[in-house]
Parts: C-alpha cells; sequence; structure tokens
C-alpha cells in the first residue's frame, strides 16, 4: 500500500489481503450496525406517532430505509459492474455477485412493508403506482441477475455478462427516484432528499436517519461477509477441481 | 451492411425463420384474452390498446432468441465478430432486419386485431403509431437479452425473464400515449415523444450491450 488510492485498490486485488481486511473490518462494521439498530429502534418506538397516522407511522423507519438501500445497492453493483468490464478486477466480479441477493432482500423488505403500511392508509394491500411497480421492477431485475449468474458455471464469464445486464438496468433507478414526482400518484413525493430541504419533521426524521445509518452499516457488513463467502466458495471449487483432475490423470488415488 | 439485412430478412420469412411464428403468437395471445375477461364488448374495447401493446411485446420477445442462436450453432457469429465492420453496427443491423421480418408484420396487423377486441378507430391508429414508435426499443433491448443469453444452454427461457423489466418504460408510455389520443384532455404529443426518445435511447445502449456480451460469449 503505497497510499494512493490507485494503489490501496491494487493491492486489495490480491484476494487473501482482501480477505484479511475483511476479517478485521466485518466485526467492527457488525458492532456499529448493532449499536446504530439499537439507538433507531428506540428512537422509532418512543417518539411520538403521528397525528393522522397515528403508530402505523413507525413503519416508515423499517421501510423507507430499504428502499433507500434497494437502490443503493443497485448502484453499488453498478459500480462494481464497471470495475468488471474496465478493469476486469476479480474482486469486482465478486462483489456484484454477493451484491445481488442482498439487494433482492431490501427490495423485498422495501415491498413487504409498503404493503402492511399501505393497506392501513391506502385501504389496499397492493396498489399499481408507479413508485411501488418500478421497485417491483427493481425487484424482478435483481431476481434475473441472480438467475444469470446461477446460469452460468464459469465465474467470469457470468460476472462479464451479468455486468453488462446491470449497467443496462440502471436505467431504472432514476425512474424510480423520480417516478413520484413525474407521475402523480398516491405514493407521497420526495420529504428527506429533495432540492430545498427536508420538508418532513425533526421528530421523524432523526429516528429515521439513524435507521438509515443503521441499513447501510447492516449492507456493508453483509456484503463484505458475503464477498468473503464467496471467494472462499471459489477457493474450494478450485481445488475440488485440481482434485478431481488428479485423480484424473491417476497421481492420487483418494482425496478426503 | 445492406446484404446482411437481406440476408437476415430472407432467412427470417423462408421456411423455419420463424417470423410467422412471432405473428401467430400475437394472434393467439389476443384471441385468448376475450375468453379469459368475457366477451364484455365495452370491456374489451376499453382495454383493447393495451392487450394490444402486451401481445406485440410477447411476440417480440418470442422471437428474440433466435436473434444470434442461429449464427452461433452455424460458426457465422465468428465471422461477425471478426469482420471489419464495429460490431455494435453490425448488431444495429441484425436488430433492423429482425424488426423488419417479425414485428413490422405484427404492427401491420395491430389494427386487424384491435377491430376483434371493439377498439375504436382512433385509438387503432393510436395504437398502431405507438406500437410502430415503440415496437423497435423493445427489439434493441431484447437484443441485448438475446447476446448475454446466447452462450447459455437453454437461455431461450432466460430471454423474456431479462428483457421484461426492462421492457416496462416502454410499455407504460406506449399504452399511456395510446390511451391519451382517445381521452380528451391528456395530450397524445408529451407521452408518444418521450416514448421516441426511449426507442431511441434504447438504440443505442442496446447494440452497445449487445456487442459487448457477444464478445464475452465469444472468449
Amino acid at each position: 500500500m503505497n497510499g494512493t488510492r490507485g494503489g490501496m485498490i491494487s493491492g486489495l486485488a490480491n484476494p487473501t489481503r482482501f480477505l484479511a481486511l475483511v476479517g478485521r473490518v466485518v466485526p467492527v462494521l457488525a458492532g456499529i450496525t448493532a449499536v446504530l439498530f439499537i439507538i433507531g429502534l428506540w428512537l422509532a418506538f418512543t417518539t411520538e406517532g403521528d397525528y393522522q397516522q397515528g403508530d402505523t407511522v413507525r413503519i416508515m423507519y423499517i421501510h423507507v430505509p430499504a428502499a433507500w438501500l434497494a437502490m443503493m445497492c443497485y448502484m453499488v453493483m453498478a459500480a462494481a459492474a464497471l470495475g468488471t468490464l474496465v478493469w476486469r478486477h476479480p474482486l469486482a466480479d465478486v462483489a456484484h455477485k454477493a451484491a445481488a441477493p442482498i439487494g433482492a432482500a431490501f427490495t423485498f423488505l422495501a415491498l413487504v412493508t409498503g404493503s402492511l403500511w399501505g393497506k392501513p392508509m391506502w385501504g389496499a394491500w397492493w396498489v399499481w403506482d408507479a413508485r411501488l411497480t418500478s421497485v417491483l421492477v427493481l425487484f424482478l431485475m435483481y431476481l434475473g441477475i441472480i438467475a444469470l449468474h446461477r446460469a452460468i458455471d464459469e465465474p467470469a464469464r457470468a460476472a462479464r455478462l451479468a455486468a453488462i445486464l446491470i449497467l443496462v438496468g440502471v436505467v431504472n433507478i432514476p425512474i424510480i427516484k423520480f417516478s413520484v414526482d413525474w407521475w402523480n400518484t398516491l405514493h407521497q413525493p420526495a420529504s428527506v432528499l429533495r432540492i430545498g430541504g427536508p420538508t418532513i419533521d425533526p421528530e421523524f426524521l432523526w429516528p429515521l436517519l439513524v435507521m438509515a445509518f443503521a441499513y447501510t452499516f447492516a449492507f456493508f457488513t453483509m456484503h463484505f461477509a458475503a464477498m468473503r463467502n464467496e471467494i472462499l466458495r471459489r477457493r474450494v471449487s478450485a481445488m475440488r477441481k485440481v482434485a478431481a483432475s488428479r485423480i484424473g490423470a491417476g497421481t492420487v488415488e483418494r482425496v478426503s | 451492411m445492406l446484404a446482411l439485412y437481406l440476408r437476415d430478412l430472407k432467412l427470417a420469412v423462408r421456411a423455419g425463420g420463424g417470423a410467422l411464428i412471432g405473428l401467430l403468437f400475437f394472434f393467439s395471445v389476443i384471441a385468448v384474452i376475450p375468453f379469459a375477461v368475457g366477451p364484455d364488448l365495452a370491456l374489451l374495447s376499453r382495454i383493447g390498446p393495451a392487450v394490444l401493446w402486451i401481445g406485440a411485446l410477447l411476440a417480440t420477445l418470442i422471437g428474440l432468441d433466435r436473434l444470434f442462436q442461429a449464427e452461433r450453432e452455424d460458426g457465422s457469429l465468428d465471422l461477425l465478430l471478426i469482420q471489419d465492420m464495429p460490431l455494435v453496427v453490425t448488431v444495429l443491423v441484425k436488430c433492423l432486419a429482425h424488426w423488419t421480418a417479425s414485428v413490422l408484420p405484427l404492427v401491420a396487423l395491430s389494427p386487424v386485431m384491435g377491430l376483434m377486441l371493439n377498439v375504436e378507430a382512433r385509438a387503432l391508429g393510436a395504437a398502431a403509431l405507438t406500437l410502430l414508435a415503440g415496437s423497435p426499443a423493445i427489439t434493441f433491448i431484447g437484443a441485448a437479452g438475446a447476446a448475454i443469453a446466447v452462450s447459455l444452454p437453454r437461455g431461450g427461457l432466460l430471454v423474456p425473464v431479462l428483457v421484461l423489466p426492462l421492457a416496462v418504460p416502454v410499455l407504460i408510455f406506449g399504452v399511456s400515449a395510446t390511451y391519451a389520443a382517445v381521452t380528451d384532455p391528456q395530450p397524445f404529443l408529451p407521452p408518444f415523444l418521450i416514448l421516441v426518445a426511449l426507442m431511441l435511447f434504447f438504440a443505442v445502449i442496446g447494440p452497445l450491450a449487445a456487442a459487448a456480451a457477444l464478445r464475452q460469449a465469444a472468449d
């Protein structure tokens, strides 16, 4: 590591060094996640309910960060996909493969909690409004990317083809973000990340922000852990192949 | 490039080409809908344009897995890869040929199908016009899916799964432009122009992604 960013990244290209770093970082991240979740959930359940929505407003603290993370995870995957296609970086391959199921899980959580919130607020479990529909499309895209990864045996080729698909799918992200502004539908317009500052009351904003940070750290914890698992899985599979070829060549009688 | 275009066109319309299959599939989808929702003419007339769009979308996707498959099987894909012409242009030409052979007849047929669904005349015209503008977008984006799936065993099933989510914006604006032409207060032009913009956008992205995927598949 020579201090420059490029140097650090090429240093991390060595999966062994990456594994060592992840081994140190993941427990720290997990600890921060736990603390943030405790604070966030405590805030979420102790602050007052909304005068209109009552206690159901607390679903927001689970729902909104999940939706944010669903989009952020896709952007992380898109960045990793660029890494795969431009620099052919093996860690980038691992990064977007590991992120896809996590992103699908966040999207699923956002859809389910949104549905639970929609029932008392809108009177229906599911409404085909722009935001819901575009997030559902995001969920389908995650599933398609996972399916593509599973369909190809060779990891490097799977990663490059999936990367192309991920980059093409980026067009959907702005559609999700701006769907509530472009189409005047049931879902409320952006109230936190908007030009001119948040319109949401600070009483709701604080727990929401803490929860958002908790989710973000949870994402990175899971992502790094999943990347580590993926690297180890590839090593095991490579070792098996070597062992199998040795058996085939007749140099080793039995393995294990 | 013209030679490639004509060659693909001939291959598609001749026996075993598959251009006809898309048309038949479109016809089947349209014919099945009244059995499902019932022969209520008022209802059919209301959902007719949307049904036309869904039928066209599905029929376009059905034929797409063949876009590069046959050439991979007989090896001519490798020739396309090593020739001087940029691969993006080749893919674009192949997309246009596929669209002309398989999708354009479908667009031409859509007013007739619409009549069977009791769609009124203005909506018929609007549906055909939006399909004309929007269906190339589906072909372009589908080419990317077809190229990604070309090296997979049984990749044909994966193509619609990968492409459908990406085709959703096209479907949204296609149908909304069609309805805007019929219902009075809404203007037709804004959604239609967005549809055209989407088509041009995918005309760039689709072949680029498809060319990249074909190169990976050839490795």
